[in-house]
């Protein structure tokens, strides 16, 4: 990550941080202006487009049937795929899921799952033999910095506006009848992610701002306000006075976003 | 998250393994366990067996990897096909690809990479049996095995994971508490620089119990840390004893 050119330029960035400003001149602790458009695609079973800054992520779920895993018999199955599209960044490239794409994937879903978002309970068609399974599909198509907070928050909102066809079961046959319900939910997780930039905590890192940080954690919490998962990614550390401060601003800046869209 | 049926911590608040809340699994530790590796370890922690070996720095392969600027570590984190109940399959699947990841950042830290530019150092991971918290036990092994290859670090990397079960907040969960707990907290941590180099959690933990159990893990990381040092220095107190064996020996032909 840090090429010569990032090195004169993390200066500058945190001569900024140090005077309690950004880049785009937002506070250290701003989001991004973001715009959330839900049911973009129609063929998908709940489709959500977000806009943070000038990072931009669809999430496209679908819904199929499928076999229950062994260990949960009578649970649907909720799977989470990103794809970092080369036509979203000069140096994503085409190729099977690279490390950055599986860890973006395995995050969001993380928060997902571990916040019981799904209510996986009431997908199950036939214990044992037929279930719902719920496919995310995390696709982003411009990398501005931030996908982790982006993608959740899309995801989320995909999953908000899925609709399950309306189905008949009898005798191993299953029939799809006319008509929608909503997919059930449980949970709406929020997730924030703080980067540490000379030691000091920002917000919704840009992408000029993650080439430059040192580590960056992702808290998800949930309505109760409790923490449902935590990431540590980047190559450098924490101290505990610094993570205590990190899952305080996630709280509070979770809190907010979920009265700005009413979540 | 998971259906209780099963108490984990009886009245008297013992674990399943005869543990008490804050008592970490027996541990093993073995500096210089393999012959061709520049430096190795093997871990038993519990029923964990983990073998960990580092090679470098050395020229790095392919060349076009290379960082003009300083060293590049990998990590691979491997698990056997026999060190689970159902067989694993060896391609390396998704949670490994991450786990490398998260592994080899939280061994950064402890490492000078800006002196050893255009290097690499591989460290190799691989898991023969897995009880819970394999991620932990590897970071253990693995910093002792760049130690043990001779690469200066800024402190070891210790790791061990806190959580909560039954509603309580434990130390070191084994594979069965990690499955139907209600929540994993696994933290690496360099002791002498109080930095938490990889921090991951998930269940569902107020802010409260949280920061409870990194603590509790930190306390678990600083037991570790003694018994880290104490198996690198066996290692070399063997070495010494032999060398001086043979320099008696000498003196006396």
């Amino acid at each position: 990550m840090s090429s010569l050119i990032t090195r004169v330029r993390l200066k500058q960035i945190s001569q900024h941080i140090e005077n309690g400003k950004r880049l785009d001149e937002r506070g250290l602790h701003d989001y991004r202006p973001i715009k959330i458009e839900q049911g973009v695609i129609e063929k998908a079973e709940g489709s959500a487009r977000i806009y943070l800054g000038k990072t931009e992520v669809l999430v496209g779920v679908k819904v199929e049937t499928g076999e229950p895993f062994p260990d949960t018999p009578d649970r649907g199955v909720q799977t989470v795929n990103a794809e970092l599209v080369p036509l979203a960044s000069p140096n994503f490239e085409p190729g099977p899921p690279d490390e950055n794409s599986i860890e973006l994937a395995r995050i969001v879903d993380r928060g997902l799952r571990e916040s019981n978002a799904i209510d996986t309970a009431k997908l199950c068609i036939d214990a044992g033999k037929k279930v719902f399974v719920v496919f995310v599909d995390v696709y982003v198509l411009n990398y501005d910095g931030n996908l982790i907070d982006a993608s959740a928050l899309a995801a989320l909102a995909a999953l908000m506006n899925t609709k399950l066809p309306n189905y008949e079961y009898k005798d191993g046959e299953l029939k799809i009848k006319q008509g929608f319900t909503q997919l059930p939910l449980k949970s709406r997780p929020i997730t924030v992610t703080i980067g540490k930039i000379n030691n000091q905590l920002v917000i919704d890192p840009q992408l000029e701002e993650e080439q430059v940080m040192d580590s960056r954690l992702s808290i998800a919490i949930n309505e109760q306000g409790n923490i449902c998962a935590v990431q540590k990614g980047g190559s450098s550390y924490f101290t505990p006075q610094q993570i205590l401060e990190a899952s305080k601003l996630a709280q509070a800046k979770a809190a907010e976003l979920r009265k700005k869209f009413d979540w | 998250m998971n259906d209780k049926s099963s108490k984990l911590i009886d009245k008297k608040g013992i674990r399943l393994d005869g543990r008490k809340a804050d008592e970490l699994r027996p541990l093993k530790l073995q500096v210089g366990v393999l012959s061709n590796a520049d430096g190795s370890a093997y871990i038993e922690h519990g029923k964990n067996k983990i073998l960990a070996a580092a090679f470098g720095p050395r020229e790095m392969h392919p060349k076009h990897l290379a960082l003009a600027d300083r060293m590049v570590l990998r990590c691979r984190y491997h698990m056997a096909p026999f060190s689970v109940q159902e067989r694993k399959s060896p391609a390396p699947s998704r949670r490994e690809v991450e786990l490398s990841k998260v592994i080899r950042e939280s061994l950064e830290p402890a490492l000078f990479l800006e002196l050893y530019p255009r290097t690499g150092v591989d460290v190799f991971i691989e898991v023969l049996q897995a009880d819970g918290g394999t991620r932990c036990a590897s970071i253990t092994a693995a910093a002792l095995a760049i130690a043990d290859a001779g690469v200066p670090m800024r402190d070891l990397v210790v790791a061990c994971a806190a959580g909560k079960v039954d509603n309580t907040i434990v130390l070191d969960l084994h594979d069965e508490e990690d499955k139907l707990g209600d929540a994993d907290v696994p933290v690496a941590y360099m002791p002498s620089l109080d930095a938490v180099t990889l921090l991951q959690m998930d269940g569902i933990l107020t802010p409260d119990e949280f920061q409870r159990a990194v603590d509790m893990a930190m306390n678990g990381c600083k037991k570790i840390y003694e018994m880290q040092k104490e198996a690198l220095k066996t290692k070399y107190m063997v070495v010494k004893d032999t060398e001086e064996k043979e320099e008696d020996e000498e003196v006396e032909e």
